[in-house]
């Protein structure tokens, strides 16, 4: 495995498979009364977040501290443009403690990659712009395999604002390593330029009609799952389009497309990355709902980043814990 | 002081001795020197007027860290440049006489090129309001390229207005196409399938080619000259070239980036790949060198645009927007249009020099080579490969996109009424131009 996680690309087939494994193993840590593992003692983490987080800098940091890394957290809003220091000195400097990682979220696409050429430690994307957030869909189907078993030729469907999604981004890949079949769903105004010749390539479907994919109508069939993206209210005064209710009748996963789905399929499971607008792209109902895994995917949020440290601070394979 | 430059084919022509006297062309011909006359073997080479670039950063007033007027002229000189047009996005912005004058003078000061400075069309580059067109045309620095370059004249009401207005003093609007409410602040990719990968916010080329559109038709209307600065997609150059056949007043320039580089190097979030407008798909680069080489455009001008280290060392979108390009800007021009079988040296000379001087109204400049005209001159050998070293530079930045590229053709020398300027990649220092070769 590679020293930096910066791209779900970044991993193969065989890599998802032995960190979701090894997640299952600190998962299982996660239940015990002492969470405490010495697999990091000694080393040192640092969570550089460049832009706000609740879940994924609290579980990268809780990921550190059960397996005894020294995790530390700096924050910093904006870009570092405003404070008059560029991204390379602010992470040169860091670099210079000699950390062991650097967990990097940052406001900008592709600001990862960069970093990973200026430092000596190990660089973690923890959600670079609209780029990608591979630990996200590590965690994702982490989730969705603990409920729906193997994604081998299963379909999931991703529904909501692809342009600005890094969730969508890397998990297109990640499913699409583990087997599944993906059809993503949006408005064209909130599909990224290209994604015709972009779906063909990487095998996996568009479609602006979400009724058609959620009856299996589409390319792919039947739906097993279906993981809605946060929409910002804000997109609408961007004019991607008119309303909340119009996003909500045409886009949402609302009650009445929940029991259609679910009277098709009573097992399909229903994601969500948070943090949620009830009502808008999901119906309070829905996201409370037993088919929803929501609550699962911050809960395997943990276990899949001490997989994700281990791997990559460790340099080994294999059980953990 | 006599110098007689032997051998060199003019034009990429025939070759033939020129004598120089003073700042002029004297004789063309075949020449024996006399007792004090220099002579400068130029077997091989091939002679072009001085090249003139209407479109460079120079940075100062306001930035002198990243590039200075002399610093600028240095690497102008050494890149074959006898008159370059130093746009006005400095601090404070060059809008009123006064601050046109300072930029004048201090290119004067440098003996090495003729700083034109070029005026912003609205106060502070706003957007809102004329600057002292008027003034800055009557001015000792005589401007005559208005441009907000970094930023569109978006509001079509104020570019109506000076369009118009420059025409009292034959000025001309070099307009920065970029709608922002189409590409705006954010946008840094060329709106593409690689965009959407990148999550890099798309910079459309509709939004260059709308305002071409509506700038060509806004030229009709008023019956005045306008220029497209860095035009960037095929769009435009089809848009320009049916403006042109209508007999619109239009003119274009391409920078040597877009001739060669594309959009794909965006895939390393490099900054250094980062400039507005944005590199292009390969058809869009196709386009602009069949634009350039049937005329639709008419220029090749650099958008020199240095940036300090700290500037550029920012995650992409963050990043400032620009590369370097007066000293290879000659070597790109022939890597891709001579050796690409697009131009001859006589078509060079036309984009590189004679249509940028008359766009600019530069009349010391862009001159045939011929007894009487001004000793503005660039020697090129044609055969020479070298490769670029970002280091070996007069500018004080290294955002250098050519850095380890290897290009055939290369400046040997320039000068500037009559005056040696540079010699193999190499500006003279203020105080030997003019002085013994």
């Amino acid at each position: 495995m590679n020293r930096h996680l910066l791209s779900s690309a970044d991993l193969s087939r065989d890599d998802v498979e032995t960190i979701l494994a090894t997640a299952e193993s600190m998962h299982d840590v996660q239940k015990r009364d002492v969470k405490k593992i010495p697999t990091l003692r000694g080393r040192t983490i640092i969570n550089l977040f460049f832009e706000d987080s609740t879940r994924t800098r609290s579980s990268f940091e809780i990921a550190g501290k059960w397996m005894s890394a020294d995790t530390i957290n700096i924050t910093g809003k904006g870009s570092s443009t405003s404070k008059g220091e560029s991204l390379r000195d602010t992470v040169r400097t860091i670099d210079a403690m000699a950390v062991d990682a650097l967990v990097i979220r940052h406001h900008a696409s592709g600001a990862c990659q960069q970093v990973a050429q200026w430092v000596d430690a190990s660089v973690i994307n923890a959600g670079d712009g609209t780029h990608e957030h591979p630990t996200q869909a590590l965690l994702d189907a982490y989730a969705l395999r603990n409920r729906i078993g193997d994604l081998d030729g299963r379909h999931v469907a991703i529904v909501g604002d692809l342009t600005h999604s890094r969730v969508f981004r890397s998990n297109v890949i990640t499913l699409g390593r583990l087997g599944a079949h993906v059809t993503v769903v949006a408005p064209p105004t909130l599909m990224p330029s290209g994604i015709a010749d972009w779906s063909k390539t990487d095998g996996f479907a568009a479609s602006w009609d979400l009724d058609e994919v959620l009856e299996g109508g589409g390319t792919h069939g039947p739906v097993d799952a279906v993981m809605m993206l946060r929409v910002q209210r804000e997109r609408m005064s961007g004019g991607y389009f008119p309303t909340a209710r119009e996003y909500t009748v045409t886009y949402g996963l609302t009650r009445e497309r929940m029991r259609r789905l679910t009277a098709a399929n009573p097992d399909v499971a229903i994601l969500h990355p948070g943090p949620m607008n009830r009502g808008l792209e999901i119906a309070a109902d829905v996201a409370d709902s037993p088919n929803a895994v929501v609550l699962d995917q911050v809960s395997a949020g943990v276990a899949v980043r001490m997989a994700v440290l281990y791997h990559l601070l460790s340099g080994e394979t294999g059980e953990a814990a | 002081m006599k110098t007689l430059v032997k051998g060199a084919r003019l034009l990429g022509g025939q070759a033939a001795d020129l004598l120089i006297d003073g700042d002029r062309i004297v004789e063309v011909g075949s020449l024996s020197p006399d007792g004090d006359t220099g002579v400068v073997d130029a077997d091989g080479l091939v002679a072009l007027p001085g090249l003139v670039d209407l479109h460079v950063h120079l940075r100062e007033p306001g930035r002198e860290d990243a590039e200075t007027v002399a610093t600028g002229a240095e690497a102008a000189a050494a890149g074959g440049f006898t008159a370059i047009l130093a746009m006005a996005n400095t601090t404070p912005v060059t809008d009123t006489a006064e601050a046109a004058n300072h930029v004048y003078d201090l290119g004067r000061a440098t003996h090495l090129v003729d700083v034109q400075p070029v005026g912003a069309v609205t106060k502070a580059l706003a957007g809102e309001e004329l600057a002292e067109l008027g003034l800055m045309a009557r001015s000792r620095a005589r401007v005559r390229v208005f441009s907000d370059d970094g930023h569109c004249v978006a509001d079509a009401r104020v570019m109506r207005r000076a369009l118009e207005y420059v025409k009292a003093f034959g000025g001309v609007i070099s307009q920065h196409a970029q709608d922002p409410r189409l590409a705006g602040p954010d946008a840094c990719a060329h709106e593409s399938e690689l965009s959407g990968r990148l999550g890099l916010a798309g910079w459309p080329g509709i939004a260059e080619e709308s305002i071409v559109a509506r700038d060509v038709m806004l030229a009709r209307h008023t019956g005045s000259r306008v220029h497209i600065a860095h035009v960037s997609t095929a769009g435009s150059v089809e848009v320009i070239r049916w403006a042109k056949a209508q007999g619109v007043e239009v003119t274009a320039e391409v920078t040597p980036h877009h001739l060669l580089l594309t959009h794909d190097l965006l895939s390393s979030y490099d900054p250094v790949w980062k400039v507005n407008p944005p590199l292009r798909p390969e058809e869009d680069v196709r386009a602009l060198r069949e634009g350039l080489a049937d005329g639709t455009i008419d220029a090749v001008a650099t958008d020199h645009a240095p940036h300090a280290r700290h500037d550029k060392e920012h995650a992409f979108v963050d990043a400032a927007p620009g590369m370097l390009g007066l000293e290879t800007a000659l070597g790109v021009v022939s890597e891709v249009m001579v050796r690409g079988g697009l131009l001859d040296w006589a078509g060079v000379a036309r984009v590189m020099s004679v249509n940028p001087a008359r766009i600019a109204r530069l009349d010391g400049h862009g001159q045939p080579l011929a007894a009487g005209s001004p000793a503005n001159l660039t020697l090129v050998d044609p055969t020479a490969t070298w490769t670029v070293d970002r280091d070996a530079s007069h500018s004080l930045s290294r955002n250098n996109p050519w850095h380890g590229h290897t290009l055939t053709g290369r400046v040997v020398a320039t000068f500037i009424r009559g005056a040696c300027s540079a010699r193999d990649g190499h500006a003279l220092i203020p105080e030997l131009v003019g002085g013994p070769l």
